[in-house]
């Protein structure tokens, strides 16, 4: 007992101070991307060495602001094979982890400032504004996503401060908390889930698969993300999202951020 | 005649010079094998021989770990042959698996079912179409009696975890018998990455286009397992040899990927058995050591980190103190939590004689990783079958010889220690290293990839994953293309022994024994 207190002592607190500090993240993070159109000849504006080296043709020649291509954020996975690929080095992936919107074509990003995740309805909102109660439920993930939103539940992110957990059973849940393309075996066990989730209910779709199918978008054993089966109120982009990604998503869904 | 091939970890060899043999002569050396201390690494089908008459083949890899060696075998099955699983019980997943993908027969296997209910021959066009089952829809082994009930968990669990169903025969509180249904998480990636090196999806980006995203996400928490495997079998089938800088930075991440997972699943059993300080603590590590590949390369699972020909991304001297200084201070806080956990008494009794299995059992059964070395089989294909960095600095392999919980956690326990230690010693090496010219971390310009394959060649690539045995083999046509990827997750030889560690045990354990193997679903539904 008393080695438990000390050991306590010597580790301290560790819960972060986000989101009334600055999270602490990578150098390296890879987050929202930048193309600095001044630095994208025209010739190469017409066919983008980018978009052509996007494994998850992810990249819209032509659509973003100066004709840069327009990024989906929601099938990105951050790989940075187009930054690889660009000859100027007009693309770089920044470090700004604020991702997550309502909408699935928020996603589409083209350059201009992303419309982050509003804050719900007045009514849901004054439901579950001071507790939120998530269900979450592995389609396909692979444990990446799902790893990473488990640590949220750990003292450094401490997410039942904000009154958000995640429970046992669809039951005691106000919404569900989605990772994985949704293969064909999971489809039915989600629908399930969904339907034994009291209304009013929310979801949230968390990582590139639930999005969009992730790397397995088109393969024939994937439903392409989780709003193929079940209606969709937050997208969390990554792969998998950064935890504070996820934890500011959430956030500003309750309207505390 | 005896076949004579062997291979080293990591070899490709032209795909002639493995020993046909037929049936019959296959099971007489595999059962000898397995009888000397083989074991079966990998057994899959092969699409027949093109020409008339082109029957279903089937590989099988025999790992020697004792030697060090490899030896690759092949067959023709035919429709149907009878089962190897009687004479070599560890064969059992491989069968149903050949089975279900290829729609051959192995008549006489106990327990013919579907392993992760895809649409059955898939990967044999001449297979008879047969009805696709959902998991967890077809006939369970059931024990009959009056008094004998039957409890259903599953796929959906009640923790952030993947789905699998569960499926126990019960007197009172006691497992008679526990049958494990998954596919759930089937994703096809093995059917995507057939052809997949000269197909569409291998278009963009570095020339691999999806294909590494396949690999690295076949199992998320083994990202760098997972995709050092591969890269080594790309390697091995261009000859491309990798700097000695690149493999030490691929040691500290596949060891910081057993870190994390080692640490994580300690405080896992703490919370498991209520013990709260070194479940919290531990919560924060796992993260820490996280972050850690992160400040390597972005991202906390390591994506993009180790790529074929060496790794992504260098680290400079001053991000290399930054690492270890971030390092010596978690791991001295990883010792504080562990000494927590195996020095409390309330612990060590609910860890002890919970869920034991036998060493007979674990090397009947094949089992790899530290499953088996907490059975008392020291095998670690770091030490048996020594690869990249690890020839230089040599891994010692943990054991414990009681095949409980306790077993399970005091093995990663010890391999936290020398994963420590093989972690100073690579930085070290980097450090030394430094008066060389920045930057030689990949073999070749990026653009340089990807390189043509040897064409007609079998490559066998083995990793030691946190989990255990990670066994990649590819084949190549004539063309250089890959026609035939087989990815063994150590899962797939791992989960029969979460059922056996159940038997008899009171149903109330087997959170506690399930988390004591931490098995990966999606690794093995592929």
């Amino acid at each position: 007992m008393l080695r438990a207190a000390l050991e306590r002592l010597s580790q301290k607190r560790r819960t972060v101070a986000f989101p009334d500090g600055a999270p602490n993240l990578p150098d390296r993070l890879r987050g929202l991307p930048v193309i600095d159109a001044a630095k994208c000849p025209a010739a190469c504006l017409a066919a983008p060495a980018c978009a052509a080296a996007c494994p998850m043709g992810a990249m819209r020649p032509g659509l973003g602001v100066g004709g840069t291509p327009l990024i989906d954020l929601g099938k990105c996975l951050y790989c940075t094979d187009c930054m690889a690929a660009c000859p100027t080095g007009a693309i770089t992936f920044g470090r700004d982890y604020r991702l997550a919107v309502r909408k699935r074509e928020h996603l589409h990003f083209r350059g201009e400032a992303l419309r982050l995740a509003e804050a719900l309805e007045k009514r849901t909102r004054k439901l579950f504004g001071r507790s939120l109660k998530l269900r979450q439920v592995s389609a396909g993930g692979c444990n990446a996503c799902e790893a990473d939103l488990n640590v949220l539940t750990t003292i450094v992110f401490d997410l039942g401060r904000f009154g958000i957990d995640f429970v046992a059973s669809p039951r005691h849940a106000d919404g569900l908390m989605i990772t994985g393309p949704v293969p064909e075996n999971m489809r039915e066990a989600l629908r399930k889930c969904y339907d034994a989730t009291p209304d009013p209910k929310i979801v949230i779709a968390s990582g590139a698969c639930a999005i969009s199918g992730g790397p397995f978008a088109g393969l024939p054993e994937s439903h392409d993300g989780a709003d193929a089966v079940v209606p969709v109120d937050l997208y969390i982009p990554g792969c998998p999202p950064h935890p504070i990604t996820a934890l500011d998503g959430m956030l500003r869904l309750l309207g505390r951020i | 005649m005896q076949p004579d091939l062997t291979m080293r970890n990591g070899e490709s060899v032209p795909a002639h010079l493995v020993p046909v043999l037929d049936f019959e002569s296959l099971r007489t050396f595999l059962v000898g094998e397995v009888r000397g201390g083989g074991r079966l690494a990998a057994l899959f089908g092969l699409p027949g021989l093109p020409g008339a008459g082109g029957a279903v083949r089937v590989l099988a890899v025999v790992a020697r770990d004792g030697a060090g060696i490899l030896r690759p075998v092949v067959s023709e099955v035919g429709d149907r042959y009878p089962a190897l699983t009687p004479d070599i019980p560890q064969a059992h997943l491989f069968e149903r698996e050949l089975s279900e993908q290829f729609g051959v027969i192995p008549v006489g296997h106990p327990r013919l079912k579907p392993v992760r209910y895809h649409t059955p021959g898939t990967f044999n066009p001449a297979a008879p179409a047969a009805p696709r089952p959902l998991p967890a829809d077809t006939d369970f082994f059931r024990v009959e009696g009056d008094e004998v009930h039957e409890v259903a968990v599953g796929p959906i669990h009640a923790g952030v975890i993947e789905p699998g169903h569960f499926r126990f025969q019960c007197h009172g509180e006691t497992v008679f018998h526990l049958e494990i249904a998954l596919g759930f998480q089937h994703r096809g990636i093995e059917a995507a990455l057939e052809g997949g090196l000269v197909g569409p999806l291998a278009a963009g980006g570095q020339g691999f286009g999806r294909i590494p995203h396949f690999i690295a996400t076949a199992a998320g928490d083994t990202t760098i397992g997972h995709t050092l495997a591969w890269c080594r079998i790309m390697e091995s089938l261009s000859g491309t040899t990798v700097p000695e800088r690149a493999g030490l930075f691929r040691l500290i991440a596949l060891e910081l990927e057993r870190l994390a997972n080692h640490t994580g699943d300690l405080g896992a059993l703490a919370g498991d058995v209520a013990y709260l300080p070194t479940m919290s603590f531990c919560g924060r590590l796992r993260g820490d050591f996280l972050n850690m590949t992160a400040l390597l390369c972005g991202n906390r699972f390591g994506r993009g980190l180790v790529v074929p020909g060496g790794v992504a991304f260098d680290a400079d001297a001053a991000r290399l103190a930054e690492l270890r200084g971030r390092f010596e201070s978690t791991f001295r806080d990883v010792e504080g939590a562990a000494d927590l956990l195996f020095e409390t008494p309330s612990v060590r009794a609910r860890f002890e004689h919970t869920g034991e299995i036998s060493r007979d059992t674990a090397t009947a059964l094949g089992l790899v990783g530290p499953a088996a070395r907490a059975c008392g089989i020291a095998r670690d294909v770091r030490v048996d079958h020594p690869f990249g960095a690890y020839r230089r600095l040599a891994a010692r392999a943990a054991s414990w010889p009681s095949g409980d919980v306790y077993a399970r956690a005091f093995v990663r326990r010890q391999e936290i220690r020398e994963s420590a230690r093989l972690i100073r010693a690579a930085i070290d090496a980097l450090v030394a290293l430094d008066a060389l010219p920045q930057g030689d971390i990949r073999q070749g310009e990026p653009d340089s990839w990807p390189r043509p394959l040897a064409p007609e060649s079998l490559a066998v690539s083995l990793v030691e994953g946190w989990r255990g045995e990670i066994c990649h083999v590819a084949l190549t046509d004539a063309q250089g293309g890959v026609v035939r990827y087989k990815m063994i997750d150590p899962s797939f030889h791992n989960w029969e022994g979460l059922a056996m560690a159940l038997r008899g045990r009171a149903i109330s354990d087997f959170p506690l024994c399930n988390k004591s193997f931490n098995l990966s679903y999606c690794g093995h539904d592929l």
